[in-house]
């Protein structure tokens, strides 16, 4: 394609100082680039997790209570409050929980496999509820049984009760049975005592997606419990499809009806599955969208700076080019020449800006537990810069082809 | 009077290439504006909430959990109730306070308004002198009532513009959770970030405070932490005694020590307190104990979050490259003008004037970089909520200090980009330009 590579090398040894500084800025844009778009891809792969939960219609109400109460109490005033959700004509399901995914709450147990293990097995998220949660939420059961309303007990303020069974996501019993044998066997959540597992969902997220989840991501399991927690509850509501606004407005009011010693926090007491994952994900979401912009800058940047040192050269060299012209170079030799030493420049400076990327990387892998930089951004980074490269000298090249041979004759 | 020329003519230049000049200040102004908006975020988070005391507040922390269970290898952050009380007990320190977070009603208007849920903390008396809380009216309560174990509370400017308009309130009575207590102080606005006293249960930039109670009361009451509880092990307990008497920790302890002698003889005796644990049997691992003050705490407990140092890093590696960018630039701008140069040096210009008048130049492309720089990073830290999460977001502001630093790092970088290329424009042979033309 280019049989005058040579000469171009000679040439650009004439421009040492705007050779080295495009190559490192392309390096640096490269190196830069790469570890943007790995963690824009990172983050987005974070906000596109599951939760397992039908989040078209389902909303949480936190609901603290205001005066000190005993667990019978409570435990009454649960149970009236979750019948008037029930009752409401835009409400199909209400269950009473301590935590739901994404973002409430933050319960999690270490598990083990016998009960003298010291070293646990792995760590899950920790739910509450009763038989009304599986239909509430919209998870999927794909193995196993709901739990029985017998087998839901109070669970009092501050109680280390352990259920005998549990219903888990499938993550978990994949984690603890990997041959696929989880229903009807039993692991230990921090308790003296086992609990049987009788159900499987899946998917069904923790309530946390912070990093120290990662390890742990979609391990949870539920028990068959009414949290009676004299600080608080979170009432969950599944609406009748196309109802989640009217069963929003009307559940509060449905609330305090029963009772007016409650406090639901008028900003965010009560949300849906939209705000959720809204909030849950802010700072994932924030961190696409400032990497997203910092990559099409700089992009943008450093083509803009091809541009200029280029045109910058081609002014420099027009008698040169007026001089090859009139000695018989056609327009595409010329055309070809500018091409041909950006893409030498380019090569040479992605070669030292993939080294840099990996680098770059591996620091942030020790500093922040990030992830290692799958080498297809540094080969799409690669080809992107090459294809920037070009297209950025394309117009002050056109130009230089252009040059008529009579310049050669000029000022002499 | 050389400088106002070379700045004229500076300003003069900048018009000439319209367009490489437009990409030297737009480089200029997207680095500079990408760093300080990053920057002001990292300023709010990574700041020291308590300057002048933060060497003499520390948080004593025991191994209560063992070598398998605790965190790889250090001590929980925070004190079970049993290592709590024993360490208060010993009056080791000249002050000291236990605390956690607990959340209660207030019934603003009587019985006919819905009630209001307010957030503060249980701490001892010693709280308000060791963290220099500020007082509007009253003061905090005596080590006496922490003894009696009053009713007695302070509650914040907040919550006392909430309940009584903003009058002083000391003596007058609130209801919590329905039980009554006296007021017996309102702080001045408080709210330190990050807030370094609990960054057990906060992640450092809750919402403030409401109140501020006796521990002691607390206790009595058996209000349950409103934060944080974390446990090891096999859980049995049913009742609060059971909770007290478990290995869950959720209580932070402070002490005050002035010298590094209290600080050495504080360590001494948190390793010995630890030692003598070891011999009853309640741990059987060697003492392991650690006493970090404000600093090493925010730095312990990670308060910076990653993603605020990580954009901060790539908004700084951003403003190099642009940096680099207009190195190139000022390059090929200084050297189109060689013909020029080569007048003035033949002239009689030194290289020296040369120099100075270039890098002057360069200072007026970094001034108007600044500008646009100062522009966008106004625009962005408004706009920094849709970037960091909103508890973070609202701490990045712009101060004459941010404005101050946007102009300086814009025009000392510029100029610092434009060493190389007004060095080559300074060397530019007079001779070799005279002949060509």
């Amino acid at each position: 394609m280019s049989p005058q590579i040579k000469p171009i090398l000679i040439a650009l040894r004439r421009h040492k100082a705007g050779t080295v500084l495009i190559a490192l800025q392309i390096a640096l844009t490269l190196a830069i680039v790469c570890n943007a778009l790995f963690i824009i891809h990172q983050r987005l792969a974070n906000m596109a997790d599951l939760s397992g939960v039908d989040e078209a219609n389902v909303f949480v109400i936190k609901n603290q209570w205001a005066v000190d109460a005993s667990t019978q109490q409570v435990d009454a005033q649960v149970r009236a409050d979750l019948l008037a959700l029930r009752q409401l004509p835009g409400v199909r399901d209400a269950a009473p929980a301590s935590g739901y995914p994404l973002q409430g709450g933050g319960w999690d147990n270490f598990v083990t496999m016998t009960p003298d293990q010291v070293e646990p097995t792995t760590d899950s998220a920790v739910y509450t509820g009763d038989e009304h949660l599986l239909d509430t939420l919209g998870v999927h059961l794909i193995a196993g049984r709901n739990f029985h309303p017998d087998e839901v007990v109070e669970l009092g303020t501050q109680q280390a009760i352990i259920p005998p069974v549990a219903i888990v996501s499938k993550t978990l019993a994949d984690r603890l049975f990997p041959d696929g044998s989880a229903l009807g066997k039993s692991f230990y959540a921090m308790g003296a005592t086992p609990s049987t597992i009788i159900g499987i969902v899946d998917p069904l997220h923790r309530q946390g997606t912070s990093q120290w989840n990662q390890p742990y991501a979609g391990q949870s399991l539920i028990w068959p419990l009414r949290a009676d927690d004299a600080r608080g509850i979170f009432y969950i509501v599944r609406a009748r499809p196309g109802q989640l606004a009217a069963a929003m407005r009307e559940a509060p009011k449905a609330l305090y009806a029963q009772s007016r010693m409650r406090m639901i926090d008028p900003k965010d007491g009560i949300q849906d599955y939209a705000e959720i994952r809204h909030k849950a994900y802010d700072s994932d979401r924030g961190m696409a969208i400032l990497m997203g912009i910092i990559s099409a800058v700089l992009l943008a940047i450093t083509a803009a700076g091809i541009v200029g040192l280029t045109s910058f050269w081609v002014g420099q060299r027009r008698k040169q080019i007026g001089v090859r012209r009139a000695l018989g170079a056609t327009r595409g030799d010329i055309l070809n020449y500018f091409l041909t030493e950006n893409l030498l420049i380019g090569i040479g400076a992605v070669l030292v800006g993939a080294v840099l990327a990996v680098g770059i990387n591996l620091w942030m892998v020790t500093q922040f537990e990030m992830a290692r930089l799958s080498l297809v951004y540094v080969a799409v980074g690669v080809i992107a810069l090459l294809l920037l490269g070009q297209g950025a000298v394309l117009a002050p090249a056109l130009r230089a082809s252009q040059v008529s041979p009579v310049e050669a004759t000029r000022s002499v | 009077m050389m400088f106002a020329y070379y700045f004229q003519l500076g300003l003069r230049s900048l018009r000439r290439n319209p367009a490489l000049t437009a990409l030297m200040v737009m480089a200029i102004g997207f680095g500079v504006a990408a760093s300080m908006i990053t920057y002001s975020v990292f300023r709010a988070v990574s700041g020291n909430p308590i300057p002048d005391k933060s060497a003499q507040l520390f948080t004593p922390q025991v191994d209560s959990w063992g070598p398998q269970q605790n965190e790889k290898g250090d001590p929980p952050d925070a004190l079970d109730y049993t290592d709590a009380m024993a360490l208060i007990r010993t009056h080791e320190a000249k002050r000291q306070t236990l605390l956690y977070p607990v959340q209660m009603s207030v019934m603003p208007g009587g019985s006919r308004d819905l009630p209001m849920a307010a957030k503060g903390y249980a701490v001892g008396s010693d709280f308000f002198p060791m963290f220099e809380v500020p007082f509007l009216y009253g003061t905090g309560w005596s080590a006496q009532e922490d003894e009696s174990r009053g009713s007695d509370v302070v509650i914040s400017d907040q919550l006392n513009q909430r309940l009584f308009a903003g009058a002083d309130s000391v003596g007058r009575t609130v209801t919590l959770n329905g039980h009554d207590y006296r007021v017996v102080g309102v702080t001045s606005h408080w709210d330190p970030r990050p807030r370094f006293f609990d960054l057990f249960s906060t992640d450092g930039f809750d919402d403030a405070s409401d109140f501020y109670m006796p521990f002691t009361r607390a206790l009595d009451l058996q209000m349950r932490t409103g934060g944080r509880n974390s446990c090891r092990g096999k859980l049995t307990f049913t009742t609060w005694d059971g909770w007290l008497q478990s290995n869950c920790v959720w209580i932070t302890p402070w002490v005050e020590l002035d010298s590094a002698d209290e600080v050495a003889r504080y360590r001494s005796f948190l390793d010995s307190y630890a030692a003598d644990q070891q011999r009853a049997g309640r741990f059987n691992w060697a003492p392991n104990v650690r006493l970090r003050d404000v600093v090493q705490m925010l730095d312990h407990e990670h308060v910076v979050p990653p993603e605020s140092r990580i954009s901060l890093i790539v908004a700084l590696a951003f403003f190099v490259i642009c940096l680099v960018n207009t190195i190139g630039l000022l390059l090929a701008k200084f050297l189109r003008r060689a013909g020029e140069i080569g007048v003035r040096r033949a002239l009689g210009a030194t290289r020296r004037e040369i120099y100075a008048q270039y890098l002057i130049e360069a200072g007026t492309v970094g001034l108007a970089g600044g500008v646009l720089g100062l522009l966008l990073t106004a625009v962005g830290v408004s706009g920094v909520g849709i970037l960091f999460q909103p508890q973070i977001a609202r701490l990045a502001h712009l101060d004459l200090s941010l404005i101050g630093l946007t102009m300086l790092v814009a025009i000392v970088a510029t100029m610092l980009a434009a060493f190389y290329p007004a060095w080559r424009a300074a060397n530019v042979q007079p001779a070799w330009q005279l002949k060509s033309n």
